[in-house]
């Protein structure tokens, strides 16, 4: 197999809210206080190869945009290593670190805070071009017009500012942010979440001509099902913190293993089916500050054991090499 | 293969040309009346003060043009030098219009002074605690907290008492008592902002540091410093005022608004009120315009950036 | 069936600085007892204003400026404000996106349910606390003596939102307005709040109006859909017409650009075009500089007229065959 351009190992992510010196004082004198820790993303390892694009599909509290941070760079991980293009990214220096720093770029889902209010569109696109020298100044405007033509922006808007755009075509111009730096990798965080449904569709075509194009690859961090299904070639879902599952996108959604998967798939609304009887899987989601022992998805599980309830399922291959993370699918043959 | 998605967005806003933030907001202040006629109002007393001496009669701190001959007399009266008194005269023979005028050079000197200095400290203290974190952050927000129990006024008190009389003294007293608001101010916008996702784009862009802070950062912090700031200069020029009202602020030679409505006190009981009064309404009328125009200035710079 | 809500001609206009915002221009639909009418719009479409002018919760700079709504009958559009105060809450309830809009972050849960009864009713508090007790459970909130106790914030979103369901129900309405109640919910949650209001309306026989942008969960809930585009209704009629057999280009490109309906990896069929301004309409159909039906006729305004079985604002309708091949 060839060598996947991003992989990360057995990386974790908690975020730990530390008690300042009067909450330490208050915690010896028997206050209730402790340290909470949040579990956001647990021993999660994935592999992506170039060009692909992987689908990361779950709720809120999953933990799928804090990883998306962590491939990109925003967050460091707790524990565990991030290869890009197989050499260790913690222990990348100078140029090569920059290489690896600008090669995965982000797009964001707030079209809003995404883009900083107090610049003109020409210098959110083309500061870090500029100051990492991939052009220089002389060139730098033609360049920035080039980026915005190729997200179907008007160069001509460059000067303004922001808030004169449209929530649509502010995305554009974050995407053009992305790509002035000439990325391998996208990180898409609920890239189009945030757009009036009728945007969405031209939205997403327009990440599917850019890979095309320019080659790109991309984690495409979503929890909408039904855009997932059309745009990636293998789906990973996650819940709380973990990957319950992983596959190609097409044995995912037509024979989905994972309990959480099958509810998910099944919940979700569908246009073909009209005044239907939703049958609901029970319970909330779990808070990340407390995540049940055992498989973490066990409180609400319609199949759960006693197992189920001590031991961490990892992800690993079960019938026909389908991988998810579920005691009783590792048991079974059939 | 684009094309169609490019003629999609290519019709942009209907705005047809580029509108700065700060055209922007110049449009939405004047939206108010009040607000546009306090800082005209302002405005005035500033060009005023800054005309002093060439619009006033008499130069009350040059003792040679002073005399006590024209002591206590009420409004409208005549001067020794042949001038009308429009607004009477103080108990040492001043024009109380033309030292309403130089106090106010004083007053709002030392107002404005000392606001922009506690600004510039604040806020680079803010950024500090802000961006550092972790400890350095404790302990300046711990200072900053300690600073912020005590009331303006004591603290200013006590830099006086201690750095003396003095118009630069002054200042840098009514900096310190100021400083703490500026601090505490930028380090929860730097917070608040540091959390959102344009700056986390730049750091996925590997944009320096120093440069986000700046570059990025700081030009979003502005909007509540500059609130603050107006709230902040009202209430320097009130907190002169009041110092040099208590006898331990400015000079007697170099009269402030303070000092003036101070000198004025004795005579209120009997009957004349001009005094204290003209002084005390020159100060009202100051810091009430910089209030309202601080007022609508927080409604205009409040964050509207949802659709 | 009895009509339980008719609204006909309504419209609601914004004067606002930079200019007359038509909210809604012109909106007729008709909800039945026990029936659900789906009211679906991208932002702008004017749908939550229609859903708050029913309540007459328009404020300042906007106002309800013709049109007649008649609620079991009587008219209820600009009423005084004494007469609204008894319907709402009571006979007209209303779901919001946001459950903290309807909880009051500072009273605990049972304050406000038990003030919601007695404001309408003269029962005891403890009958009145029964009644909310009995209203959790049947949203399906588990140990409900104990969540009364609770404060908002310290249930999830999900249960804030039944909560926010179970109180709209308390004095069964005839009438409920579901603004976007599932937006902000997850998929899992949100299957458990649509279940939960499915199962009230049947067991009721309330109507609900239940306003939303996202076609797939009104097709699994609704029985009658209105399409509203830019202040408008464009297309009206019942759930298995409208969305199998769609023809205004509107609801066509709506659902042609659903990935669902497209083959995977292959370009979506995408609506041109960005969201209308509601500030500077263009003089004939709203819809035309996206429309790619559009022909001269289309620079009138189109009425709204019986065809194949529904409403429709159009002068050249569509099949969904001839739009997205």
């Amino acid at each position: 197999m060839t060598e996947p351009i991003v992989e990360i190992r057995g990386v974790s992510k908690r975020f730990t809210k530390r008690l300042d010196v009067a909450g330490k004082i208050a915690q010896k004198l028997g206050a209730s206080v402790r340290e909470e820790t949040v579990h956001a993303v647990d021993n999660v390892s994935l592999n992506i190869q170039k060009g692909e694009v992987l689908g990361l599909v779950g709720e809120s509290g999953c933990g799928k945009s804090t990883l998306g941070r962590v491939v990109a760079g925003i967050h460091a991980a707790s524990d565990g290593q991030m290869f890009y293009k197989g050499k260790d990214v913690r222990g990348l220096r100078g140029a090569d670190r920059r290489a690896a720093t600008l090669a995965i770029q982000m797009i964001f889902q707030d079209p809003f805070a995404s883009l900083n209010p107090r610049m003109r569109v020409e210098d959110i696109i083309g500061e870090a071009p500029r100051m990492h020298g991939i052009v220089s100044a002389a060139e730098a405007p033609d360049y920035v017009d080039d980026v915005m033509r190729k997200v179907g922006l008007d160069p001509s808007l460059k000067r303004r500012y922001a808030h004169q755009f449209s929530g649509g075509q502010r995305q554009r111009i974050g995407i053009a942010r992305a790509l002035a730096v000439k990325p391998k990798f996208l990180v898409c965080d609920e890239a189009i979440a945030a757009l009036d449904v009728s945007i969405q569709s031209q939205v997403i075509n327009l990440f599917m001509d850019l890979r095309e194009e320019l080659g790109l690859t991309y984690l495409f961090i979503s929890h909408d099902l039904s855009v997932v299904e059309h745009i990636a070639d293998r789906v990973a879902i996650m819940y709380l913190g973990r990957i319950v599952e992983m596959a190609s996108a097409e044995e995912i959604f037509s024979d989905p293993r994972h309990p959480y998967t099958k509810a998910l798939l099944a919940e979700a609304p569908r246009l073909d089916q009209r005044r239907r009887q939703f049958e609901p899987i029970v319970g909330e989601i779990p808070s990340p500050l407390d995540p049940p022992p055992g498989c973490t998805f066990h409180p609400r599980c319609p199949a759960a054991t006693a197992d189920c309830r001590k031991i961490v399922p990892n992800l690993k291959a079960g019938r026909a090499g389908r991988e998810t993370a579920c005691l009783l699918e590792h048991v079974k043959t059939v | 293969m684009t094309d169609a998605t490019t003629d999609s967005a290519m019709t942009a806003a209907p705005l047809a040309k580029v509108e700065t933030p700060f055209q922007r907001f110049r449009a939405e202040f004047f939206e108010s009346k009040i607000a546009t006629v306090a800082l005209g109002i302002f405005l005035i007393i500033v060009l005023l003060a800054i005309l002093a001496p060439w619009i006033t009669p008499q130069n009350p701190y040059d003792l040679a043009q002073v005399t006590i001959m024209d002591g206590r007399l009420p409004p409208g009266s005549e001067a020794f030098d042949g001038y009308t008194m429009w607004l009477g005269s103080d108990g040492a023979g001043r024009d109380l219009y033309s030292a309403i005028l130089y106090g106010l050079r004083i007053s709002l000197t030392v107002g404005l002074a000392s606001g922009v200095i506690a600004l510039l400290f604040g806020m680079a203290v803010g950024l500090i605690a802000a961006y550092a974190g972790g400890r350095i952050e404790v302990l300046i927000m711990r200072i900053v907290d300690l600073q912020l129990s005590f009331p303006a006024s004591l603290v200013a008190l006590m830099m006086v008492a201690a750095l003396g009389k003095g118009v630069d003294k002054i200042i840098l007293a009514l900096v310190i008592a100021q400083w703490a608001y500026y601090a505490r101010t930028v380090r929860a916008t730097a917070l608040v902002e540091r959390g959102k996702e344009y700056v986390e784009a730049a750091q996925c862009l590997g944009i320096s540091q120093s440069r986000i802070v700046f570059r990025h950062i700081l030009p979003n912090c502005m909007a509540p410093l500059i609130v603050v700031g107006t709230v902040q200069t009202a209430s320097a020029i009130s907190l002169e005022a009041t110092l040099s009202f208590l006898g331990v602020g400015l000079p007697q030679t170099e009269p402030s608004i303070g000092v003036l409505i101070a000198n004025g006190f004795e005579y209120l009981l009997s009957g004349r009120y001009w005094i204290s009064v003209f002084p005390g309404a020159a100060l009202l009328l100051t810091v009430v315009s910089i209030n309202l125009v601080g007022d609508h200035l927080r409604d205009v710079l409040n964050p509207r950036l949802k659709k | 069936m009895t009509a339980v809500l008719e609204i006909s001609g309504l419209k609601t206009h914004f004067f606002t600085h930079a200019g007359v915002v038509k909210a809604v221009d012109g909106v007729d639909f008709t909800v039945s007892k026990g029936e659900v009418m789906g009211l679906v719009g991208e932002s702008g479409s004017g749908k939550s204003i229609t859903g708050f002018s029913i309540l007459g919760l328009i404020d300042q700079p906007g106002r309800i400026v013709e049109g007649s709504i008649k609620f079991n009958g009587s008219e209820i559009a600009n009423v005084s404000e004494e007469e609204l105060k008894k319907l709402r809450g009571n006979r007209i309830s209303m779901i919001f996106q946001d459950p903290m809009m309807t909880l009051n972050p500072v009273l605990r849960v049972d304050t406000q349910m038990i003030e919601a009864i007695r404001a309408h009713e003269n029962v005891s508090k403890q009958t009145a606390w029964e009644r909310s007790r009995d209203a959790l459970g049947l949203v399906g909130i588990p140990s409900p003596e104990e969540r009364l106790q609770a404060y908002p914030h310290q249930l999830s979103g999900g249960m804030r939102q039944r909560v926010a369901i179970a109180t709209a129900f308390l004095n069964k309405p005839d009438l409920i307005i579901a603004d976007e109640p599932t937006t902000a919910l997850d998929v899992t949650i949100q299957a458990q709040i649509i279940h939960e209001a499915q199962k009230l309306t049947k067991q009721t026989g309330t109507a609900m109006i239940w306003i939303t942008h996202d076609l797939a969960v009104v097709a699994g809930l609704a029985d009658r859909i209105s399409v509203m585009y830019a202040g408008r209704i464009v297309e009206q009629g019942g759930i298995d017409d409208v969305i199998d057999r769609p023809l205004h280009p509107y609801t066509v490109g709506r659902l042609g650009s659903v990935p669902t309906a497209n083959r995977r990896g292959q370009r979506l069929f995408q609506i041109e075009g960005m969201t209308p301004n509601m500030l500077a309409l263009p003089e004939g159909c709203a819809f035309g500089p996206r429309c790619q039906a559009r022909k001269a006729a289309c620079n009138a305004q189109p009425p709204i007229e019986d065809v194949e079985g529904r409403r429709l604002r159009c002068f050249n309708p569509q099949r969904v065959a001839e739009v997205t091949s």
